[in-house]
């Protein structure tokens, strides 16, 4: 009898990971920021198709016509067009490209070597420590938009030194919270028990440990991809990014800037898409964390 | 021990700066493309263009060029600017006090009207008031600087004209100034409608400046603030019949607004970091305007003064809150 109440099956608890799914998709922060992300990714994967003319055609005799719903446009010009007669809707849809790009590539590599960083000098302590919280200090000296501009300048302009100037600078923000974090962890009693059982520190370390600073890191990575997008279009504005015949949004507010009174939908398409996409990544990564963190679950 | 614990952080800053100009300096000799390369008529002589690395002292080592850049600067020279065949310092003498009057009137509003929206906030807790203040507040929390500024283009410069889109002053007036300080010396000098040109100038760039910084400070006050009022020294003082407002801006006020001065002066260096950006939409003629030039025109010896002045200008804002900080709170000025 004893023997059969150990095996029978008791009705199997939800994995963690299940529950974590449960708790996603009961956060509407999730929801909302998640899925005008995910409409993004799809349109800028697809931007040939759901574009209705070519970004970079250029028809002077159609130069800053209004949008649709404006007095004096032409329909086939849904947003209108910039002073050299190029439609804003098809600009906007491929601009996401580059917006998207940046935001994935950069947010991923920050978090990647900030972790790491972050992971050995909260785990390991030290003299590894004392080196690592040191450089971060020093890093974050500086103003991140100056050392941003100050890095393409040394890259020379375009999009891989956009990218690689944001993760130079924005890998201290992982690595502060990381060390945080894994110091927090590093005291909790599971710790201690697998250290009883002989696990290895590196073992303790990336199977233990690392997955209990995910869900704070995957929240952080969201909010990243928003002030990646943000830096990328600064730099487009400036003109520091990628080359001008490459349709990017910090590109055409830069365009509708020069040319605010003659054509404002120049400068407002693009602003409003810049700004809805860095409150969708936020939302996102706001939503990701109350929902993925035990502690302000309850 | 104060005295120590001062001359501690003005050491640290020391060599804080002195890592900046390292990093600065290493930073820039990586650089690809040779400025001379730039400066040159395509039929100059080899001997015309070692004369000109001579000249800006490009031809010796890396170590020497740090050393001899690294003297001259504790000397006050800068070195003179590539593209603009000036002296630095005297180019940096010109643009700071635009930038400095911009950053610190944006200092001004956001601690006044951050100040404002946690107050108000306070008192209003669990009315219908505080959601929709809370609410307001997120999204301003939300809007970078970048954006605001764009969108005050829109709305104040161009739908409803009320204030100048760019520069410092109506071209067209030309007042003379003894200092670079336009703001402060009109006003000193009693010549308003000088004062209110240059004050309609900086509305723009001040608010996109300001207003992400007083919804941090709202937030941020609003949360010490709301949990110094469930204190016991507030319930005595209710008890002796103190009014709510004076109970929230006498007594919580004090004791909630350490944290926040230490967070407002890590923001302030953003602050100063966001009028790069700022200063080149409103083609403002700040520092900040100019490194964005310096940058694009490759000219090395104005972006490393520059630079520097960004990150002096940072060391000191975080060493005036440690000393604030310090000064406000006893228990750690012996930390």
């Amino acid at each position: 009898m004893a023997e059969l109440a150990l095996t029978t099956p008791t009705p199997k608890a939800p994995s963690r990971a299940a529950k974590r799914l449960r708790a996603l998709a009961s956060e509407p922060k999730v929801i909302i920021g998640g899925g005008f992300i995910l409409v993004l990714i799809v349109i800028a994967i697809f931007a040939p198709f759901v574009a209705p003319k070519d970004p970079l055609e250029q028809d002077l005799m159609a130069g800053t016509l209004p949008p649709a719903w404006v007095e004096g446009a032409d329909p086939g010009f849904l947003l209108g067009t910039d002073d050299l007669g190029r439609d804003v809707l098809s600009r906007l849809i491929f601009g996401t490209r580059i917006a998207l790009i940046v935001a994935f590539v950069a947010a991923g590599l920050a978090a990647l070597i900030g972790t790491l960083l972050g992971l050995m000098a909260g785990w390991y302590g030290g003299w590894a420590d004392r080196l690592i919280s040191r450089l971060v200090d020093i890093w974050m000296a500086f103003p991140p938009v100056l050392l941003s501009i100050l890095l393409v300048a040394v890259f020379g302009s375009g999009v891989h030194s956009v990218i690689a100037a944001i993760v130079i600078i924005d890998w201290t923000r992982f690595c502060r919270v990381v060390r945080a974090e894994t110091q927090a962890q590093a005291q909790m009693d599971y710790v201690t028990a697998a250290r009883t059982i002989g696990f290895s520190r590196l073992k303790i370390l990336f199977s233990e440990i690392l997955p209990n600073v995910t869900p704070v890191l995957i929240a952080l990575v969201s909010l990243e991809m928003g002030i990646a997008v943000i830096v990328e279009a600064i730099l487009s504005f400036v003109g520091l990014s990628v080359s001008s015949d490459t349709p990017t949004w910090g590109g055409m507010i830069a365009e509708g800037r020069q040319i605010i009174y003659e054509g404002w939908w120049v400068l407002v398409a693009p602003l409003i898409a810049l700004f809805a996409t860095v409150l969708a990544f936020n939302q996102l990564g706001d939503g990701l964390r109350r929902a993925l963190d035990p502690v302000m679950r309850r | 021990m104060l005295a120590v614990s001062i001359l501690n952080r003005l050491l640290m800053a020391i060599a804080t700066l002195f890592g900046v100009a390292v990093v600065v300096f290493v930073l820039l000799r990586v650089v690809p493309g040779d400025p001379i390369a730039m400066m040159i008529s395509p039929g100059a002589s080899p001997a015309d263009i070692a004369a000109l690395r001579a000249h800006y002292g490009l031809d010796a080592s890396l170590t020497a060029q740090f050393g001899i850049w690294l003297k001259s600067v504790v000397a006050g020279d800068f070195g003179t600017s590539i593209s603009l065949k000036r002296d630095v310092l005297s180019l940096l003498g010109e643009r700071l006090p635009a930038t400095l009057e911009l950053a610190l009137a944006a200092l001004a509003l956001a601690v006044l009207l951050g100040g404002a929206v946690a107050i108000v906030g306070t008192l209003s807790r669990r009315t219908v008031l505080e959601p929709v203040i809370d609410g307001l507040n997120g999204l301003f929390l939300a809007v970078p600087d970048f954006v605001w500024a764009l969108a005050l283009i829109l709305v104040l410069g161009v739908l409803y004209p009320l204030f100048p889109l760019s520069g410092r002053i109506d071209p067209s007036s030309d007042p003379q100034f003894a200092t670079p300080f336009y703001l402060f010396e009109s006003l000193l000098t009693l010549r308003f409608s000088v004062f209110a040109d240059v004050a309609a100038h900086m509305v723009m760039p001040v608010l996109a400046l300001g207003l992400p910084l007083a919804a941090i400070i709202a937030r941020v006050l609003k949360a010490a603030l709301s949990e110094a009022m469930v204190q016991d020294y507030i319930l005595l003082a209710r008890l002796k019949g103190m009014s709510e407002l004076r109970l929230v801006t006498q007594e919580a006020l004090r004791n909630a607004v350490g944290p926040t001065i230490a967070l407002t002066g890590v923001q302030f260096t953003f602050l100063i970091g966001g009028t790069v950006i700022v200063e080149r939409i409103f083609s403002y003629p700040g520092i900040g305007n100019m490194a964005i030039d310096a940058v694009i025109n490759r000219d090395l010896p104005l972006i490393q003064g520059l630079v520097l002045v960004f990150g002096a200008l940072f060391i000191l804002v975080n060493l005036a809150v440690d000393l604030l900080v310090a000064a406000l709170n006893p228990r750690l000025a012996h930390g």
